[in-house]
């Protein structure tokens, strides 16, 4: 009966306006729509969702509890197990975790678990008052202040300990701040917030410390006395193509575009940080990171071609960024491999030489691995080319610490509570697992915190 | 934190800070760099450290006003703060990790070519200190540009000046000084070069027909001075690097200038707008 009622559509700010500037795009449900929304659970008895939640958030529980019109009960269901609601309601790919295996996405739509997760945490946002043990007076250092660093240190205050985070750029959040921009996950409204509760548990955040330059994780341990490290560092090195042309001016990272527009908001006019976009861009990849670097683009004004070189089957984005970005007018060049990149007598880019590919057989991965078409090279003229294929871990750490191990991807070596090859030293996110997702980030640092707990006493 | 302790004019144009920076100050060695935001709404702006006092917890940095960014820099008087400093980035120069026999082996010619002459100062004075024959070039294109004479000359043994204009010490640029001092008999086994890009090329095609290795320091675009964007790549011996985290100093006969200017030079369009805006902005308080 109850899943008679059709998925409860989201507002959303009208595609060829948001085309044009930075505000989120999507609005959120109010209190009507997130309570309709919530009568289609079916309250199942063995939730197939929670399973499919990183951190098995009780989706059911949290859910009845907005039925109920009690979303601070709702909240405090949420905070048992996800430190980020607000923020891992937008950016989770729903569709492959808790949603993906709602049983009422069998036959019809999924309950919108995401949806009502953002409402829970947006309504209480700034209000959560979490409980701290006293102080205990045991230092604990944070390397990194994405949301792998946030959630471990977060919870170690709660537990007591003297907590400092240290983060490499001017602004806390990692990912979150200089690589997700503002029309998906605003910085203001919702993540100065979530860092704000961090602080208010009395976690000292140092921004502008590079560990490994500025300072080592030795010398943290043996002179300043922290017992216990947890490195949250994440994986920020951006990976090239190795194709001729890539230094010509027009070529960018991802990472360097993004990070000029969001951490250092190139797309303000009170901040002096120049952009390129240029009259066309072509971005190459076919991830989350490729969507934000060109959805950011066409907002700065560009004509954007996604260059990918499988189909949209296997594009690995979010469905939903994938879906928006097509709303927005973004032209996306399939089963396309860029094979040079093509300057101009100033040596600015002229055009991506690509290459046409078909899928061939299934390989280890089962997906069907894309194969160049001989003799089907052809140029698409273009000013800027953005290079987003991906990213592997900063080695600065790794090199700088005594008895880090770190596996041939440059990911650092840690067991599955986060404890890495040298004791004292814990672990967890992207810079253990390579790019991974918010979600698996925040899981992993709460995993760590309480590895290191137990470490502690142990001494 | 990051209070500005000191300032002083060199030049019109350039501009030395003492700034509290202890954490810095405590790591940084010779031919490492900070980056520093001014405010903010600033960019974040690689410069030399020219010195440091460890025991005072003290880096110094000297500023030359090219567009909006250091001319923020250059606006600010003791006892204001920087929003942020951080480093030390990029690597020590190769001498800091060469043991004393190697040392000993050794005769320097450091370069320096205009604002280029404050970070050539704390590498002439660490050899100095170290006991190793190093000599000194200091050239500007005229005698009110030249910085760091006087303090140069206490950290090393010969010290060379001259102006493109002859105003002071030796008439013609660091290239013509180099070549002359090499017939005078001076010989060197090492070379390193700072100055402006174009500089650094002309030096380094030089020191090549001279046949003294050159060491150049690049000062690329840069955003996070980290490995992480990418922005200050360079080709070296034909392969991609990232001065940031693999430089600033690379081997001069291996760079690729040409290509290293034209992208020091990619965001001038926008550079040039924001410079015009921000003129007009600042007119517009006073
Ligand atoms: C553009 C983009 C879009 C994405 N979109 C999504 C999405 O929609 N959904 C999703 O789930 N995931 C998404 N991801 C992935 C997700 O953001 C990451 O998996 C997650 O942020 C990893 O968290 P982390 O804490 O491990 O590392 P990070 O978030 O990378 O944080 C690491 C922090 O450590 C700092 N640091 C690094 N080295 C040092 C050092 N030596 N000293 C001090 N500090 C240091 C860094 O500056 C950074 O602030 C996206 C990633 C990108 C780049
Ligand atoms: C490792 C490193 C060390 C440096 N050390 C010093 C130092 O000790 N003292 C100092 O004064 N400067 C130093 N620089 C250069 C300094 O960072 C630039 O001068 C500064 O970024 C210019 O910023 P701006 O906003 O004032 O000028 P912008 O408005 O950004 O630029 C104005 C014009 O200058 C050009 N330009 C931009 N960056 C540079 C650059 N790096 N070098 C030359 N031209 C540039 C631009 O193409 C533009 O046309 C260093 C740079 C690096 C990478
Ligand atoms: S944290 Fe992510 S996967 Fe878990 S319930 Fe929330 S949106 Fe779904
Ligand atoms: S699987 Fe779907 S219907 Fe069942 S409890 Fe989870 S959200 Fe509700
Ligand atoms: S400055 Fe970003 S990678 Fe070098």
């Amino acid at each position: 009966m109850a899943n008679r009622i059709p998925r409860v559509a989201v507002r959303e700010q009208d595609a060829k306006v948001r085309a044009t500037n930075f505000e989120e795009v999507c609005y959120g449900y109010n209190r009507e729509e997130a309570m309709l929304e919530a009568s289609r659970c079916l309250h199942c008895k063995n939730p197939r969702c929670v399973g499919a939640c990183p951190v098995g958030i009780q989706i059911p529980e949290f859910i009845a509890k907005v039925c109920e019109g009690d979303i601070e009960g709702a909240a405090g269901i949420i905070a048992r197990d996800s430190s980020l609601p607000a923020v891992c309601g937008r950016v989770c790919p729903q569709e492959t975790q808790c949603e993906g295996s709602c049983v009422l996405g069998v036959k019809g739509e999924p309950v919108a678990i995401g949806k009502l997760e953002r409402f829970v945490a947006d309504e209480t946002l700034g209000k959560a008052s979490a409980e701290c043990a006293p102080a205990n007076g045991i230092k604990v250092a944070v390397v990194g202040s994405g949301p792998a660093g946030l959630a471990c240190a977060s919870d170690l205050a709660k537990w007591g300990y003297d907590v400092t985070i240290f983060e490499a750029l001017h602004k806390a959040g990692g990912v979150l701040e200089y690589g997700i921009p503002e029309f998906r996950l605003p910085k203001d409204k919702v993540l100065k917030h979530e860092i704000e509760e961090v602080r208010r548990l009395s976690v000292k955040i140092e921004t502008d410390v590079i560990i490994g330059k500025t300072v080592t994780i030795d010398s943290l341990m043996d002179k300043e006395g922290f017992k216990a490290v947890f490195v949250g560092s994440g994986a920020g090195l951006p990976k090239f193509m190795g194709i001729p042309g890539e230094n010509l001016c027009g070529v960018f990272s991802a990472n360097e575009f993004l990070t000029r527009n969001n951490l250092m908001k190139a797309w303000r006019e009170d901040y002096l940080t120049p952009i390129h976009a240029g009259k066309k861009v072509c971005v190459v990849g076919g991830g989350n990171v490729a969507m934000d670097a060109a959805r950011t683009a066409l907002r700065l004004g560009a004509e954007v071609h996604i260059v990918y070189r499988r189909t949209e089957a296997e594009l690995p984005a979010r469905k939903e960024e994938v879906h928006h970005a097509i709303e927005e007018g973004i032209i996306f060049d399939m089963l396309t491999n860029p094979v040079e990149v093509i300057g101009d007598e100033k040596g600015w880019v002229r055009a991506l030489k690509c290459i046409r590919m078909e899928l061939g057989e299934p390989d280890e991965s089962g997906r069907r691995s894309p194969v160049p078409i001989a003799g089907s090279e052809f140029e698409i003229e273009t000013e800027t080319v953005i290079m987003a294929l991906g990213t592997s871990p900063n080695p600065l750490i790794s090199k700088t610490t005594k008895g880090l191990e770190v596996t041939r991807r440059g990911c650092l070596v840690a067991d599955e509570n986060g404890a890495t090859t040298r004791p004292g030293v814990f672990a967890g996110g992207d810079a253990v697992t390579g790019a991974a997702t918010v979600i698996l980030a925040m899981g992993a640092g709460r995993t760590a915190a309480k590895a290191i707990d137990e470490y502690i006493k142990s001494l | 934190m990051f209070e500005i302790l000191t300032k002083e004019m060199l030049t019109p144009a350039i501009c030395r800070m003492k700034v509290k920076a202890p954490r810095l100050a405590a790591a940084a060695q010779p031919g490492e760099f900070l980056i520093v935001r001014a405010d903010e709404k600033g960019e974040r702006i690689p410069l030399t450290i020219s010195d440091y006092n460890r025991a005072e917890g003290s880096v110094t940095i000297v500023t030359q006003r090219i567009g909006a960014s250091s001319s923020d820099i250059i606006a600010l008087e003791v006892g204001d703060c920087f929003a942020d400093v951080v480093g030390p980035l990029g690597n020590p120069s190769e001498f800091v990790s060469m043991s004393e026999d190697e040392l000993k082996k050794q005769r320097y010619i450091l370069i320096a070519g205009g604002v280029g002459t404050a970070p050539v100062y704390p590498q002439a004075k660490w050899l100095k200190e170290h006991g190793v024959p190093v000599d000194v070039i200091i050239g500007a294109k005229t005698k009110d540009l030249l910085i760091y004479v006087d303090e140069m000359r206490g950290v090393c043994d010969n010290l060379f000046v001259c102006t493109d204009d002859g105003s002071e010490g030796f008439k013609g640029m660091g290239t013509n000084m180099l070549e002359h001092v090499v017939s005078e008999g001076h010989k060197y086994t090492q070379a390193v070069i700072i100055g402006p890009m174009i500089m650094m090329k002309f030096t380094t095609l030089t020191c090549r027909k001279l046949g003294i290795p050159a060491i150049v320091s690049l000062n690329t675009l840069m955003v996070d001075g980290t490995g992480m964007c990418g922005a200050c790549r360079v080709s070296v011996g034909g392969k991609t690097r990232f001065a940031c985290v693999e430089g600033p100093e690379f081997d001069g006969y291996e760079v690729d200038f040409d290509e290293a200017m034209r992208r020091q030079g990619q965001y001038k369009a926008e550079e040039a707008q924001t410079n015009e805006k921000h003129v007009c902005k600042i007119g517009r308080g006073k």
